[in-house]
């Protein structure tokens, strides 16, 4: 093929990989490569083969992550310069929590998740004051607020990480062990999730349903803390002590998220749907997000949850093959698993294959979220069987 | 478009055709999916394969056959689940193999036969008339811009037109290719691993599940599965108590097992279990040795098993699954409740055997059930949800079994247990299988031994003591015929206490004494037994040797509360001694799984597939374009048009890049 000017010139437009890289993307490569390189170098005795793969699969997801979105920057650096700070603080001595005044009121994991906490509860109401009053002010507030709560929810767990470490060499592990602790990341990840499609979707409307899933996990998360007191970093069971929970957990909860947005939106859906019906030209109408924003995100979300969740109970079969003697045992979490799955598998299918929209949809992402709820929470509740450790 | 219409299946209505229309329906498909989803539900409510007795006593004996004959209590391999698993793939097999020549059409054949009025109905279209354009230069401009974009193309010249027929994201077609195979064949890999064999010989004859509790080599020939003919998969437990070996494990099958054998022996060296400080459990760690004449010769294999770590030999893989006692060496002093005397009788036994024992009514059995060494339960004052614990230290558990067969199980604790302050031999008892434990607390005395308690009791039982005891310490200044009575009356009173507590008083009362003065009486009985008590106690203690002439103390008297509280529980207890567990030598016992998994490699294959295939389908999208090119007066009539089959927000920003771009090639391209 001969290379005309044209061509050429078109070449400029469809900028090739290695020219829209910038100066700042190779920064943000550097600086992760350099941390996590830091970290390996800090960490290394206590990390074996399989949790070193892990840390370079990590480092160029963030690295991917960064690049494609261009605010997870700001949001990792925030978080690490917090992290170190408070690991700083801590040193060797966990009790440091309760007499240093940065820990005790800012970076101790308790008090970040209080933070967090209360963050998402007042962004809760911010995004939906900023949907009526279609405040650009009030709607950037709430991002912040968002922001701010999803830093705090993130350093908390990196400290509670290390806090894990300073209460015994032998009980360190990552905080992703129980309940409590996957509530938190629940909460992060589908936060995160939202900001990545209001920051795409260039609207902050949806902002209060899905806020509002978050705080409810809040409430949750504070019944849990003050009535249960189920906040105590607890050392890991046999069962546990594997690096396949570092990988299958959070994919779980990308999964889990996903659908619990797709949920909030479908709820908007609905309510959108009955404002245009009864009052078309109300305020409802016109503040709701529109439908077919609603439903192309919603689509969006249970097709990435649906990907995620997939990659997570594949890895949970693996798991399972190496701890319980085979990658399925019919055990009620697992099963509960693929319930979710093929539930969406079927969602999947009426909108892509039968080309269904609108309220059915709507109502089914909506009913969907109780599914996932049982999965995630009736399951350890009600039911018995080898996931036992997760029990309120 | 007229390659759609070859992919549309025969109109004629044979068999085949029929069959490939109902299996390969999305609504079938979509039913299946939700059908599946359904049925899981109930074994995740019901727990499974539990032992039949448990689900009698939970669903009572009418429902109990109804659930079984559903086959509810191993939903998962019964042949009706089975059946809509194998349904759901089959369903995907047909849809498969339908659409793959589809598929394969869309992404190798260019579409270049469109008609004009059809790209102008297209979602996304645009149309030009370029004057003073030839269409030659008008194409190479077409085919530069879809093809720094990625496009693969091919043009067709039909005339008086051409056609430029361009697609990318052909891979999106493959996602979908490879998420359903992937489908398919971890549904194929997982129905290997299932039961299918084990039904298929059951159903022959060739195999009887045996349901009585044997011991491995009492097993007869038609429950065992030998090596050479071992299942493609099974999941079978082994419990070997540490020094022991087994070559063979127990498959378990509704109500019974069958046995197999495996070609090799596993040999328990030692069994360890290592807690953190807070007393929960650290881990589980078997040390194993396989012994394999063919393969291995007289060397040995030895091996570390720990949970997350199995030993995998010879495609067999062994687990840590489970602890338990393999035969703990207890001993224990049984000291008599009933008896005037009270005289520690040593016990030797072993867990898992029985010894026989004399009761007052008849000989009892004894049946040593359980030992563990550590019980970390909730502290005894915590808060609900308080998340404190305490090791309460070794206990056993145990049976007494009367000669009708009845049993009662008993769970005691071997060392104090410090409540409230105060320190107490804690020992539960049920009289029913799957009733809550009532708990006797026997107050230890200042050596932290039980015996004070136990010779306080013995000293209540004792009529001659008591007599004695009684005429020694009878108010002086009364008469001698007072005297008597009021002994009598004391006596009697201590019967009725041992035989029946502080109610067996109370009930007393009531058939001696008129009604209107059974308040006054009953309480004038208690006084005296407490008293009375008191009095026995305080020379219990005198001859222990303590200074009892002061009065006693404050610990003593909570001591006395505490004794009185025992006495009370003592009668329903149930047993004529309390047994104290003195010394022990604990053997454990592994509880090991041996998995065979032939379909597994299917089944990893066919995750491979459906990760790569999601992230294909769902990332990726099948775009194509077609334009229209035709000479017209001088003039070249330019019709673009475009279709994705998802991510369509997107696809429209980049058609409308495409849009843009072209018009800058046509001037680009005008201007000298
Ligand atoms: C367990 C069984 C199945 C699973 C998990 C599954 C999963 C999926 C998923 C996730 C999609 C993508 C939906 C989307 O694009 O958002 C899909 C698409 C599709 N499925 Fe299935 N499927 C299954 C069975 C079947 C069966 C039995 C059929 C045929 C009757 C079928 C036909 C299709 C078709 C035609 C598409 C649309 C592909 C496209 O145009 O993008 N699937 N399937």
């Amino acid at each position: 093929m001969s290379v005309t000017r044209e061509v050429m010139l078109e070449s400029w437009e469809q900028p090739s990989l290695g020219q829209s890289w910038n100066a700042w993307d190779g920064l943000w490569a550097l600086l992760v490569v350099a941390g996590s390189f830091y970290a390996w170098w800090l960490y290394r005795p206590y990390m074996d083969g399989y949790e070193v793969a892990i840390q370079i699969g990590s480092t160029l997801a963030l690295i991917a992550w960064g690049l494609y979105w261009k605010p997870a920057r700001l949001f990792t650096l925030a978080v690490t310069v917090l992290t170190v700070l408070a690991l700083w603080r801590y040193g060797a001595d966990y009790e440091l929590r309760k007499s240093n005044f940065w820990l005790k009121y800012f970076l101790e994991s308790q008090a970040a998740f209080m933070w967090m906490s209360a963050l998402y509860v007042l962004a809760t109401p911010t995004y939906f004051a900023a949907m009526l009053t279609r405040s650009g002010f009030v709607g950037k507030t709430a991002t912040a607020l968002t922001w701010c709560a999803t830093v705090m929810g993130t350093t908390g767990l990196l400290v509670r990480w290390r806090e894990s470490y300073l209460l015994g060499a032998d009980i360190g592990h990552i905080p992703v062990s129980n309940l409590y602790e996957v509530f938190i990341l629940f909460a992060l990840i589908t936060a995160l999730l939202y900001l990545f499609y209001e920051d795409r979707h260039r609207t902050r409307t949806m902002g209060g349903f899905v806020l509002l899933a978050i705080s409810g996990a809040v409430g949750f998360l504070l019944w849990y803390t003050f009535d249960r007191e189920a906040h105590h970093i607890q050392p890991l069971i046999p069962a546990l002590q594997s690096y396949w929970m570092k990988i299958h957990v959070p994919a779980n909860f990308i999964g889990y998220g996903s659908f619990a947005l797709a949920a909030m939106l479908g709820i908007a859906y609905l309510l959108r749907l009955q404002a245009e019906t009864h009052r078309p030209d109300g305020l409802l109408t016109r503040a709701l997000p529109p439908l077919d924003l609603l439903d192309d995100v919603m689509y969006k979300a249970i097709a990435l949850g649906f990907a995620a969740f997939t990659i997570a109970t594949i890895l949970g079969a693996l798991w399972a093959a190496e701890a319980w003697g085979g990658y399925w045992s019919w055990d009620p979490k697992e099963t509960w698993a693929l319930i979710v799955w093929l539930n969406y598998a079927a969602w999947l299918h009426l909108r892509m294959t039968k080309g269904w929209r609108g309220a059915p949809m709507a109502w089914w992402a909506v009913i969907g979220l109780f599914v996932t709820l049982f999965a995630f929470l009736g399951v350890n509740m009600f039911l018995s069987g080898l996931h036992s450790y997760g029990s309120l | 478009m007229n390659d759609t219409a070859a992919c549309q299946p025969s109109r004629r209505r044979t068999l085949r055709w029929v069959l490939l229309e109902f299996f390969g329906s999305m609504n079938l498909a979509i039913t299946l999916l939700v059908v599946v989803a359904v049925a899981s539900v109930i074994g995740t409510v019901l727990q499974q394969n539990q032992p039949y007795p448990d689900y009698i006593l939970k669903f009572g004996p009418f429902w109990f056959d109804i659930f079984r004959q559903l086959d509810l209590y191993d939903v998962y391999g019964t042949g009706w689940f089975i059946g809509i698993l194998a349904f759901l793939i089959l369903s995907t097999s047909v849809c498969i193999y339908r659409q793959t020549p589809i598929l394969w059409r869309e992404m190798t054949r260019f579409r270049t036969r469109v008609r004009l009025d059809s790209l102008r109905g297209f979602h996304q279209q645009a149309e030009w008339r370029l004057p003073n354009q030839d269409s030659e230069t008008v194409l190479r401009a077409v085919r530069d811009v879809i093809q720094t974009r990625g496009y693969r193309w091919r043009i067709a010249d039909h005339g008086d037109h051409q056609v430029v027929a361009a697609m990318k994201g052909r891979c999106n077609r493959l996602g979908y290719l490879l998420t359903h195979t992937a489908i398919v064949v971890i549904g194929v890999g997982g129905l290997l691993d299932g039961n299918l064999w084990l039904k298929l010989k059951e159903w022959r004859g060739e195999l009887r599940i045996e349901t009585r509790d044997l011991a491995a080599r009492d097993i007869p020939p038609e429950s065992r599965l030998t090596p050479g003919a071992a299942a493609p998969a099974f999941r079978g437990n082994v419990m070997l108590p540490e020094g022991s070996a087994a070559n063979f494990v127990f498959l378990r099958v509704r109500d019974g097992f069958v046995l197999q054998e495996l070609p090799f022996a596993i040999e328990l060296k030692d069994f360890q279990v290592a807690y953190y400080d807070t007393g929960q459990p650290k881990s589980f760690v078997s040390e194993v040795l396989i012994h394999d004449q063919d393969h291995l010769g007289d060397q040995p294999l030895a091996a570390t098993i720990r949970v997350n770590h199995p030993l995998v030999y010879r495609g067999y893989a062994i687990y840590q699954s489970d602890f338990g006692d393999g035969g703990s060496k207890l001993e224990m002093q049984a000291w008599p409740l009933a008896a005037p005397r009270l005289q520690a009788v040593e016990v030797k036994g072993e867990i898992g055997g029985t010894l026989k024992v004399g009761g007052s009514s008849g000989a009892l059995t004894l049946e040593l059930d359980d030992f563990r060494l550590f019980n970390l339960l909730p502290q005894p004052d915590a808060q609900p949800g308080d998340r404190q614990f305490r090791n309460f230290g070794p206990s056993f558990g145990f049976k007494l079994r009367d000669a009708t067969g009845e049993a009662r199980e008993y769970f005691n604790y071997m060392a104090p247990v410090q409540m409230e302050g105060r320190w107490f031999y804690i020992s539960g008892m049920r009289a029913r299988p799957g009733d809550p434990l009532t708990y006797l607390h026997i107050p230890a005395d200042a050596k932290s031994s039980p015996e004070r308690f136990l010779r306080f009791n013995a000293r209540l039982r004792d009529g001659d003591w008591l007599q004695s005891f009684f005429e020694r310490s009878v108010p002086s200044g009364e008469s001698a015929d007072f005297q008597r009575d009021f002994n009598r009356v004391r006596l009697s009173l201590m019967e009725l206490v041992t035989q029946g507590g502080f109610n067996a008083v109370a009930e007393r009362a009531r058939t001696v004494v008129p009604a209107d003065r059974l308040q006054e009486a009953t309480t004038l009985y208690l006084n005296i037994v407490r008293d009375s008590l008191a009095e026995i106690f305080v020379e219990v203690l005198r001859e222990e040797g303590m200074a009892v002439e002061q009065g006693i103390n404050e610990r003593e008297e909570a001591f006395f509360n505490d004794a009185l509280s025992a006495l009370a529980a003592l009668p329903n207890y149930g047993s004529p001694f309390y047994l104290q567990l003195t010394g022990f030598q604990q053997v454990e016992a592994s509880g090991l799984q041996v998995t065979r998994s032939s379909g597994a490699v299917v089944v990893y294959l066919g995750f491979a597939l459906l990760s790569i295939g999601v992230f294909v389908m769902f990332y990726t999208a099948y775009r194509r374009l077609w334009v229209w090119l035709a000479d017209e007066e001088g003039a070249t009539r330019l019709v673009l048009a475009g279709a994705v089959n998802r991510r369509q927000a997107e696809f429209t920003g980049e058609f409308a890049g495409i849009v843009a771009a072209l018009e800058r090639r046509m001037s680009v391209a005008s201007s000298p």
